[in-house]
């Protein structure tokens, strides 16, 4: 290995890609302005239909209950939702959204509660949309107290306190840091985020350096001068690495800054509003927006030896192909390869074992929810370090042996 | 000085099955000397030469190159070859200085030559008023005085080039022709590959006659004059290939 001529070629490589437009917008534009933008908005648009769904009083109706006066003035007089008559076609209605939920009070239900006779109250919803749901959970909230009211009486009536039938509460206080908590809920979202910038940053510049050299003609003249094959692919594949760090590193610069800034900005607004809601809320987006700064530096230290497998495996494919286009057809597809053992990381129940710790991107994934929520498994950290710079190694190793092949290189 | 001893060159074809591109040539070229390759389309111009640059690696036979053998030190060989083809483009984003910058580290030159090297060669082209603008903004003739640059910021010893005015316009040609003709004069050994007769006559000492990947007849131009019994040298090419059938009356 001659270095000055990697560095030579790197140089060139690297001066030659920070001109091109299009390698700009995919390493910078799109991981500092767009995936943050998209973040911000994404997060506006949630809290705002959940406090909307929360802040909107349900229609709901009522089927039955002309026997059962006290409970519909209780549920009248309860303010959180809006009854009113059911009619007929409700079920339809509630399909249309035109009403959230339908409450069916059995006939002589205050009778029933009188005598202590068992009684079953039927609520009626479209399960799956979120309003639906919402009134459901405000009808369960007032059915509950309405029960408890009648319960305390009878205890009362009979003599009894309170603890006769609740003997003790049972209050769970949350001891994690905020950043834990945050790491938690997010953690397996962080590195699936960094392997897909990962390799989209180097997606680009790996065809670019390839298949475009092919293209453009200027790949044999480059061979024909005096550097080693081997230092002409070191040279490229360093630049590749550098896009996909790069991409990397500039959309965690956006995103910290836009969770920094956003964040608080965000827990402000919607704690501005009325209610234990609106607080519950605005403590769920700053656990949200707060993360263990070192479990990000420790899912960084995971996603280099990726970047490098994606660089050098990205470029190699890109040597097959004589054009740009070629080229994204080969790679194209490689990102559904990308996102399938990304998104298995991130479901519940997929925990970390020895046999995963070497499946590649899975293994990652599942480690960075480890450490963005403060726990460090060493043993299966080295693991997937040690077999992610195996993987990269033999990358590497692929890409400089298929350079040396004429079949490839000069393909007709 | 180029050597080439029986040099082979064959590739699989997974429909034609196994191609002899070049096959079995051999033919020498000493220094001060331009060797014209005149050959039709596919007949192995493209593959001898770069085979004589060691971009490909022949499957049998040899040659010499500046005194090194192509196969054993092709580093060697390159150091001492500029290689000029229709093919090989320049960098669109880089300026001509920058390129020449990158061939002469490539070439393991110190930035202190290099930067004497471009001024000369800018000086003898006239390549001042374009020197650090993008190549991608450049005229065909441009191209052409920042290509030959290139081939020249390492001085080499041994010149190759291939079909190098293949779509030129006249003016951009001219250029080339001249600056082929200034190699032989500094003593460069020349190899020029082409299908255009008029450049091979204006040119070259010695002529190599390929077809099929066969050198089919070589020498001066007095010589194959005389061997052929024709004075115009496309009645000589065409003698020497084979007649091509005459469409039925």
């Amino acid at each position: 290995m001659n270095w000055p001529h990697i560095f030579a070629v790197y140089g060139k490589e690297l001066r030659d890609m920070l001109r091109d437009r299009r390698t700009l917008i995919s390493m910078i534009v799109v991981p500092t302005l767009i995936m943050p933008g998209l973040l911000a908005l994404v997060a506006t648009i949630s809290v705002k239909v959940t406090q909307d769904a929360a802040a909107a009083i349900p229609n709901v109706a009522l089927i039955g209950g002309a026997d059962s006066p006290r409970l519909v003035a209780a549920l009248r007089a309860h303010g959180k939702v809006s009854m009113v008559a059911a009619g007929d076609g409700w079920r339809e209605r509630i399909a249309a959204k035109t009403l959230r939920a339908a409450v069916e009070i059995p006939p002589d239900f205050d009778r029933a509660v009188e005598r202590g006779e068992p009684a079953t109250v039927r609520i009626y919803n479209y399960v799956g949309e979120l309003r639906s749901g919402a009134a459901v959970g405000e009808l369960q909230r007032f059915f509950r107290a309405y029960g408890d009211t009648i319960v305390m009486a009878r205890l009362a009536a009979r003599g009894l306190p309170p603890t006769a039938i609740v003997p003790f509460d049972v209050k769970p206080e949350n001891v994690a840091p905020p950043a834990k908590v945050g790491g938690n809920i997010v953690g397996g979202l962080i590195p699936y985020l960094f392997l897909m910038l990962a390799f989209v940053g180097a997606m680009y510049p790996a065809m670019d350096l390839a298949a475009g050299e092919k293209e453009r003609g200027t790949m044999e003249t480059i061979l024909c001068s005096p550097v080693a094959r081997i230092d002409l692919v070191l040279g490229k594949f360093l630049t590749i690495l550098t896009a996909s760090l790069g991409t990397v590193a500039c959309s965690l610069v956006a995103m910290g800054l836009t969770l920094a800034i956003g964040g608080p900005l965000l827990a402000q607004k919607i704690a501005g509003g009325s209610g234990a809601a609106a607080r519950r809320s605005a403590e769920q987006i700053t656990a949200l927006t707060t993360i263990d700064p070192l479990g990000l530096v420790g899912v960084l230290g995971l996603v280099v030896p990726m970047a490098v497998l994606f660089s050098a495996g990205l470029f190699t494919l890109s040597l097959f192909a004589k054009s740009f286009k070629e080229a994204q057809t080969y790679t194209s597809p490689l990102i559904i390869v990308i996102l399938l053992p990304a998104i298995i990381g991130l479901l519940p129940g997929v925990e970390l074992n020895a046999r995963l710790a070497l499946v590649p991107i899975l293994n990652v994934s599942l480690a960075g929810k480890e450490l963005v929520s403060g726990a460090w498994p060493w043993g299966y950290l080295a693991l997937i370090f040690g077999s992610s710079c195996a993987y990269a190694a033999i990358a590497v190793a692929l890409a400089v042996r298929t350079f040396g092949r004429e079949s490839v290189l000069f393909r007709a | 000085m180029i050597e080439a001893r029986h040099l082979t060159k064959t590739f699989r074809d997974r429909k034609r099955g196994e191609i002899r591109a070049v096959d079995d040539v051999s033919f020498r070229v000493d220094p001060g000397q331009i060797y014209g390759l005149l050959g039709a389309n596919g007949a192995g111009k493209t593959t001898a030469l770069r085979l004589l640059a060691t971009l490909l690696q022949p499957t049998a036979g040899g040659a010499t190159v500046a005194g090194f053998d192509i196969a054993r030190d092709p580093h060697e060989v390159r150091r001492r070859v500029g290689f000029l083809a229709a093919s090989t483009a320049l960098y669109g984003r880089l300026t001509a200085r920058e390129t020449l910058r990158y061939f002469g580290r490539l070439n393991s030159l110190t930035d202190a030559t290099i930067a004497a090297r471009t001024q000369r060669l800018a000086d003898e082209l006239g390549m001042h008023e374009f020197l650090d603008r993008r190549c991608d903004t450049f005229s065909t003739g441009m191209k052409q005085k920042t290509s030959i640059a290139r081939t020249l910021i390492h001085d080499p010893a041994v010149m190759i080039f291939d079909e190098p005015t293949l779509g030129l316009d006249i003016m951009a040609a001219r250029t080339i022709v001249r600056f082929v003709r200034e190699c032989r004069d500094r003593g460069k050994t020349v190899i020029y590959s082409t299908h255009i007769m008029s450049e091979v006559e204006k040119l070259c000492d010695r002529i190599g006659i390929i077809h099929g990947g066969r050198l089919l007849a070589e020498g001066t131009l007095a010589g194959l004059r005389s061997r052929f019994g024709q004075q115009d040298l496309e009645e000589i090419f065409v003698t020497a290939v084979g007649a091509p059938p005459l469409l039925a009356p």
